[in-house]
């Protein structure tokens, strides 16, 4: 099991400093290791940033690679997870010609019953906004490319854990 | 209850000063104790410059003749002293040449603060003349590293700087500042870093741990320390004594382990690894707990992982948790200081001599002498071998002497030979391996402790990757004494090419200067031993020499350094012919 490939991913709650994504990012590249997807926004606490990267890599890899980036001064703390360990979301765009929202009536369907959201509609155009898990996204994706998309793009991945974080403790302690 | 206030307290001023960001640089070093640093100007770092000519009287400025060497010279320096080297570059060229030895001190954790000139911060970005991102180009070669835009920031950053560089496990740190923050004007204020809130140099020793370890160590039948730079870098050379002594555990090292205890310590057995020792090499595969203190398991130490101390239970004292089941699998791992740790296993273990296994040690020296260690100090044949010449400076030096080397078969022979009486004395480019560290890691070295003999090994390449150094000992009059080991050829490269390469020496065959002559041009004594009978006399003369002396010593040309773990083989299959 450990020297199986797996999906995991990675929390990383870190200080809001220039030049921390090149270190991080640095720590996969070195090793030959792919990034599937990649997210840093604020935390919960103000100050300290959040990464969120998904990537496909042994266990044993998983835990050499967390090492390395708690190692790196300005990480606070570095978590890796299963999926089933985790609540995750990603989100998608695909802007798409207008007329075929009135031409093609199945279009209307598969936006109903994707639950995706329309954000703008125009004369050229129309923007379709979708939330979810991946294998969602890309059934949607996949629905709609007979169509034809003019743009799709999709962000990383978003994660919260069921289980509670001793980062928070951690991270009460420096707002003392 | 007494309440302290800063009221209390009536000798407290107000400690700011209105001054430069580049004047503010030199206080900054003045207040971390910087006596020297190594460097070499340019348009970007000249207002820096031009405050350590005000403060000249206070901080002694090496320049170097290429940034390299100002790298290379503060890695000798902190080596030897265990203070925080720091060299200081121009921007563009002067920083990318900074960064082989940024790598070097990276990966043998050695405490370095590199400042950078960067161009003006409204230039940042667009290709100005010597502009180079070196922030990004150092991030994977640095502990840490920052750029500087206003001066305000000075302070609080090279505070940590150097807090970040000497703490924890040591390394390099790289500080980029445009030159607008060096000219512009700020109240300073200097507080000395205390702590970090995201990073936790030493991490917190479990007891239980040191427990387990004492059990494993104690029940033992055949226990093997594997020492390595964690002991020198803890300054725990006295903790490790006492607790080798006190369990009797036969101890070898790595070799950034090197002289952490004599060489002639009765239960020192040798070094490990590639071209290390033949018995600590083939009892790693028997003996039943492996005791790793303060090393990385390096490949160059463990061979083949596969079939790396399979049969031992394997207790690992680190400070950096990265290291733990990095490389090898550990059944106990220790985190922590080597100091504090060692001194609390001590209490824990059992008095043992292990005899009978100390015997399979002996044996297996026995061995060796014979196979290899007889020939290269005591040879039959015509040519001179690179042993008898450390053989010689053993001799003269007493053992006292920092030996400082190269890359190559001559490193290997120095560290396999040099008689160590004294902590931090094996001063060479470890993990890296980087040629051409020698001649300018032997100028900090001998800078930072001038009382010491500090000896320079180098072979006949590595010599000329960093040979315009002879300027800074001549002109900083700097009394090292440099030792050339000539075999006309790229020597670890032409063995392997011999090896594993049918003979093939593709480009490892050189044709040399008159290094003697080049050595005089400098104003430095020089002569060249081309046979035996002169080498005695010749290294008598070196080291009576009150300044700087170069010694050329042509050695056989194509001997070989055994015994050798060949690449991909097992530390048990370690060859000796």
């Amino acid at each position: 099991m450990e020297n199986e490939n797996r999906q995991f991913t990675v929390s990383i709650y870190t200080e809001n400093n220039i030049g921390l994504l090149n270190r991080i990012s640095a720590i996969f590249q070195r090793r030959h290791m792919n990034i599937e997807s990649l997210n840093t926004s604020p935390s919960e606490i103000e100050g300290v940033s959040r990464f969120t990267i998904v990537v496909n890599i042994t266990e044993a890899q998983m835990k050499k690679i967390q090492g390395q980036i708690e190692k790196q001064v300005e990480v606070i703390k570095a978590y890796y997870h299963t999926e089933d360990e985790i609540i995750y979301q990603e989100s998608c765009l695909f802007k798409i010609k207008s007329e075929l929202l009135f031409d093609e009536r199945q279009i209307q369907n598969i936006i109903r019953e994707s639950n995706a959201r329309i954000v703008t509609v125009n004369k050229e155009f129309f923007v379709l906004e979708k939330s979810g898990r991946k294998e969602e996204i890309d059934l949607l994706y996949r629905e709609l490319n007979i169509f034809g998309i003019m743009q799709f793009t999709r962000s990383g991945r978003v994660a919260v854990t069921k289980d509670k974080m001793k980062i928070s403790t951690l991270l009460e302690a420096f707002q003392d | 209850m007494e309440v302290k206030t800063e009221q209390n307290n009536p000798k407290k001023t107000s400690t700011t000063e209105r001054i430069s960001g580049s004047e503010a640089i030199i206080k900054c070093l003045l207040a971390e104790g910087v006596d020297i640093l190594y460097g070499y100007p340019g348009g970007a770092i000249m207002p820096v410059y031009d405050e350590l000519y005000k403060y000249q009287d206070k901080i002694h400025h090496v320049l170097t003749r290429h940034e390299q060497g100002a790298t290379h010279s503060a890695q000798g320096y902190a080596r030897i002293s265990g203070k925080v080297g720091v060299c200081i570059a121009t921007s563009g060229p002067g920083a990318t040449n900074l960064v082989t030895g940024i790598a070097d001190a990276q990966i043998d954790s050695t405490p370095m603060v590199c400042i950078t000139g960067q161009v003006g911060s409204h230039l940042l970005g667009s290709d100005a003349f010597q502009e180079t991102d070196i922030v990004g180009i150092s991030t994977p070669v640095t502990k840490w590293n920052c750029q500087i835009t206003k001066a305000s920031q000075i302070p609080e950053m090279l505070a940590k700087a150097f807090y970040i560089a000497k703490s924890g496990r040591p390394g390099p740190v790289l500080v980029d500042i445009t030159k607008d923050a060096q000219f512009e004007e700020f109240d300073f204020e200097y507080k000395k870093c205390k702590g970090v809130r995201s990073y936790k140099p030493v991490p917190d020793t479990d007891e239980n741990s040191l427990k387990a370890a004492a059990e494993l160590i104690n029940n033992a039948k055949q226990p093997l320390i594997v020492w390595g730079q964690g002991v020198i870098l803890g300054k725990a050379e006295e903790e490790f004594k006492a607790v080798i002594e006190k369990a009797g555990i036969p101890s070898a090292w790595t070799i950034l382990g090197a002289s952490a205890i004599p060489t002639a310590h009765p239960l020192n057995v040798g070094m490990v690894g590639m071209h290390g020792n033949y018995a600590p090499n083939v009892l790693t595969n028997q003996c039943d707990v492996l005791i790793a203190i303060g090393m990385r398991f390096d490949d160059r130490v463990t061979g083949n992982l596969e079939s790396y101390a399979k049969q031992a239970k394997v207790i690992h004292f680190d400070i950096d948790p990265a290291e733990i089941d990095k490389n090898v699998k550990t059944d106990v791992a220790v985190l922590g200081d080597s100091k504090v740790s060692l001194k609390n296993l001590l209490p824990l273990l059992n008095l043992n001599s292990h005899k009978e296994w100390h015997k399979k040690f002996k044996d297996l020296y026995k061995i060796e002498y014979e196979k290899v260690i007889k020939n290269d100090l005591h040879p039959t044949k015509e040519g001179i071998t690179m042993a008898e010449v450390l053989k010689e400076i053993n001799i003269q030096t007493k053992g006292d002497a920092a030996i400082v080397s190269d890359v190559g078969q001559h490193q290997m022979i120095a560290c396999r030979y040099a008689e160590f009486n004294k902590s931090k004395s094996n001063i060479t480019s470890g993990g890296l391996g980087t040629m051409g560290f020698a001649l300018p890691a032997a100028i900090g070295a001998k800078m930072a402790a001038p009382d010491r003999e500090v000896v320079m090994i180098a072979g006949d390449g590595g010599y000329q990757m960093t040979i315009q150094e002879l300027g800074t000992i001549f002109q900083q009059k700097v009394p090292v004494k440099i030792v050339v080991l000539n075999n006309e050829f790229l020597g670890m490269v032409r063995q392997w090419q011999q090896l594993f390469f049918d003979k093939r020496y593709a480009s490892t065959e050189m044709t040399n200067p008159d290094f003697v002559a080049i050595a005089k041009g400098y104003h430095i004594e020089a002569q060249k031993v081309t046979e035996r009978k002169d080498l005695k006399a010749a290294v008598k003369e070196m080291i009576d020499c009150e300044g700087p002396y170069f010694l050329e010593v042509r050695v056989e040309k194509e001997g070989n350094v055994f015994p050798m773990i060949p690449t991909g083989a097992s530390v048990s299959d370690i060859r000796l012919e």
